[in-house]
């Protein structure tokens, strides 16, 4: 089974205290901490389980710069066997859309019988490369799986649908699967595991080898495009509870007494 | 114009974000002098379609047992004839996990702009534009597409608040297509959340915990005050992904809908999907070291502390308390 598994190097958020930056269009991204994407790390460990089972190769690919590196070399460290990123400077302003062009052309190129992707990403979340990627390549999709089973030359999928339900779809290979959280428990991989990876090679493409042209990429290309980012301004904002943390236990006691709860 | 929006309904119901894209599609069509168009694919609908009547100005039906499930490359070739027929300014689909598997490709083959996961959206000078959230709500976008004569949006769930219906719609019954493509994916059925052993939706007070929990050698200490105060102890998604607590225990979108009278926020950030779950509940107090960190947004009462600095000694004050008391 030849798998490839597109991945994102993205900064995690969920703890920092996020700045807008000088543009207005983005966050301010130094000083961030950047990982693989949550969705892709399940994704990157189904792969190597199918890999583990059925045999075959994994490839990860990436779009990104030179920092994107870090999150495939833990892929390789992982399993992966090999690594591609493409890159360019001006692939930089791109929207989804252009990411899911980049990526299909990279991979017509290449034998696969299986793509996966994660479901989307935690950064800015659209949801949109995995199944617009299929529609490039001509394959078929199936969208946020939480378990996949081989029959023959298809697959069984498990997709979550809303308030716990699962519907059970068949889908005939070669096709792209985006993965769900909680479909596997993904392996940790040690800095030393991590070290031993600096050793697989990562493979770089440009635009230009696409065979892609400056017009086909960027903000000129693009479907969408961000005009401005801001912090929400907000309807209903919690009352804060302040002081040492005995105040606070006391004040909590006090509100869900008065309220009747306890 | 033209304005379309997608029907999604599941086991015989009509879903609830069809009437929320409907109410922002009346809205747009009322500004932008539009008909509001909406399509429903499924099998016996006759009933669905004369509700959705008061909702639009034309129901479009199509009543075929192929369509008895959704299935998104079906949809797909359908709709895709529907719109280059009808020629809407504006698709809607919902942001939903049938919305998700369906619009991405359906775009891509009209190569029509689509902008996903809407929050709200406005149509000016055939222009549009949108609102979405980035970096798990922290941040909030606003977005131009591309000038097109047609878009497709999808848009999120729980957001807009559907208003009643009151329009006098055209039903026009269409005939079964033609499906000229091989359709390479099957339904084959579905699979209902197993019932577990609490159930969480018909508590008093939530304890609920989030991936700020760290460890799952730390889920006694949330345990013992979800007990104490006489609760049951939630989760937000990542602690039933990584295992530590059975998916019965799960609030959100793709977990359970809870109002309870207390819901305690433990280290949970508040993403939507989160947040979708718990919102009305009666009294929402959260404990989160990041200020900014969404949840604060919803709850009543916030406190910006390690959790492990409040969960024990609140634990300590309520044994003391029921010990008084009784
Ligand atoms: C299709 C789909 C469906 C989904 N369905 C659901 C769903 O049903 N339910 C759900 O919950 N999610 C769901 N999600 C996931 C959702 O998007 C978020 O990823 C998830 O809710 C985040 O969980 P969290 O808040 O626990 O973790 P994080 O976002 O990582 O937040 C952890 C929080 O803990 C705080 N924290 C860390 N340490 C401490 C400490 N010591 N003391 C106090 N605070 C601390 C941090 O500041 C942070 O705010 C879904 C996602 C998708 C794509």
């Amino acid at each position: 089974m030849e798998i490839i598994v597109c991945v994102k190097h993205v900064p995690e958020t969920a703890e920092v205290e996020l700045k807008i930056d000088k543009t207005g269009r983005d966050i301010e991204k130094s000083g961030l901490v950047f990982d693989i994407n949550e969705w892709d790390d399940y994704a990157v460990e189904e792969a190597i389980r199918i890999k583990e089972k059925l045999g075959g190769n994994v490839t990860v690919i990436t779009v990104g710069s030179e920092d994107a590196d870090s999150t495939l070399r833990k892929c390789l460290a992982k399993g992966a066997d090999k690594a591609i990123r493409i890159t360019d400077k001006r692939i930089n302003t791109s929207d989804p859309y252009i990411i899911a062009k980049i990526l299909s052309k990279t991979i017509k190129e290449m034998p696969f019988d299986l793509i996966l992707t994660g479901a989307q990403s935690s950064d800015d979340g659209y949801a949109f490369i995995g199944p617009a990627l299929a529609e490039l390549l001509d394959i078929p999709h199936v969208t946020l799986a939480k378990k996949i089973e081989f029959k023959d030359r298809s697959v069984i999928v498990n997709r979550e649908l809303e308030g716990g339900l699962e519907e059970v779809v068949e889908v005939e290979l070669p096709a792209l699967i985006t993965i769900q959280t909680g479909i596997n428990e993904p392996r940790y991989v040690s800095i030393m595991g991590i070290r031993k990876a600096m050793k697989k090679e990562i493979k770089t493409v440009s635009i230009d080898d696409l065979g892609l042209s400056e017009t086909e990429v960027g903000i000129e290309g693009s479907w969408i495009h961000v005009s401005e980012v801001y912090i929400p301004s907000i309807e209903r904002r919690a009352e804060f509870i302040r002081g040492t943390p005995e105040e606070v236990a006391s004040k909590i006691i006090e509100i869900i007494k008065s309220r009747g709860v306890i | 114009m033209e304005l379309l929006v997608l029907v999604e309904h599941r086991r015989g119901e009509i879903r609830e974000v069809t009437f929320e894209m409907l109410t922002k599609g009346r809205e747009i069509a009322q500004k932008t002098n539009s008909r509001l168009n909406t399509i429903i694919l499924g099998k016996n609908i006759r009933d669905k379609a004369e509700v959705l009547a008061r909702y639009a100005d034309r129901v479009l039906m199509i009543d075929d047992e192929r369509f008895e499930f959704f299935n998104s490359d079906l949809y797909q070739q359908v709709l895709s004839n529907i719109i280059r027929e009808v020629k809407p300014i504006l698709t809607m689909i919902g942001h939903t996990s049938y919305g998700v598997d369906l619009a991405p490709s359906l775009a891509v083959s009209l190569n029509i702009p689509l902008i996903t996961d809407c929050l709200d959206l406005d149509i000016q000078d055939g222009q549009l534009t949108a609102v979405r959230q980035m970096y798990g709500g922290k941040i909030y976008a606003r977005l131009n597409v591309r000038k097109s004569e047609s878009y497709i949006a999808t848009i999120r769930q729980g957001v807009i608040t559907a208003s009643e219906g009151n329009l006098k719609g055209e039903i026009i019954e269409l005939p079964p297509p033609d499906i000229v493509e091989p359709v390479k994916k099957k339904f084959i059925e579905y699979v209902l959340p197993k019932i577990g052993e609490v159930d969480i939706t018909s508590a008093d007070i939530l304890v609920a915990i989030g991936r700020g929990i760290k460890d799952q050698a730390n889920i006694p200490l949330a345990e013992e005050l979800a007990k104490t105060l006489g609760g049951v102890l939630a989760c937000s998604r990542p602690i039933v992904d990584k295992g530590w607590l059975p998916p019965d225990r799960q609030v959100g979108s793709s977990g359970k809908t809870v109002k309870p009278k207390l819901y305690l926020a433990l280290g949970i950030s508040g993403a939507f999907q989160h947040v979708i779950g718990m919102k009305n509940s009666q009294l929402i107090i959260a404990v989160n070291k990041d200020p900014n960190a969404p949840i604060f947004n919803v709850a009543h009462y916030g406190v910006v502390e390690d959790l492990f600095k409040i969960v024990p000694i609140l634990t300590e004050k309520i044994k003391e308390l029921k010990k008084k008391t009784s």
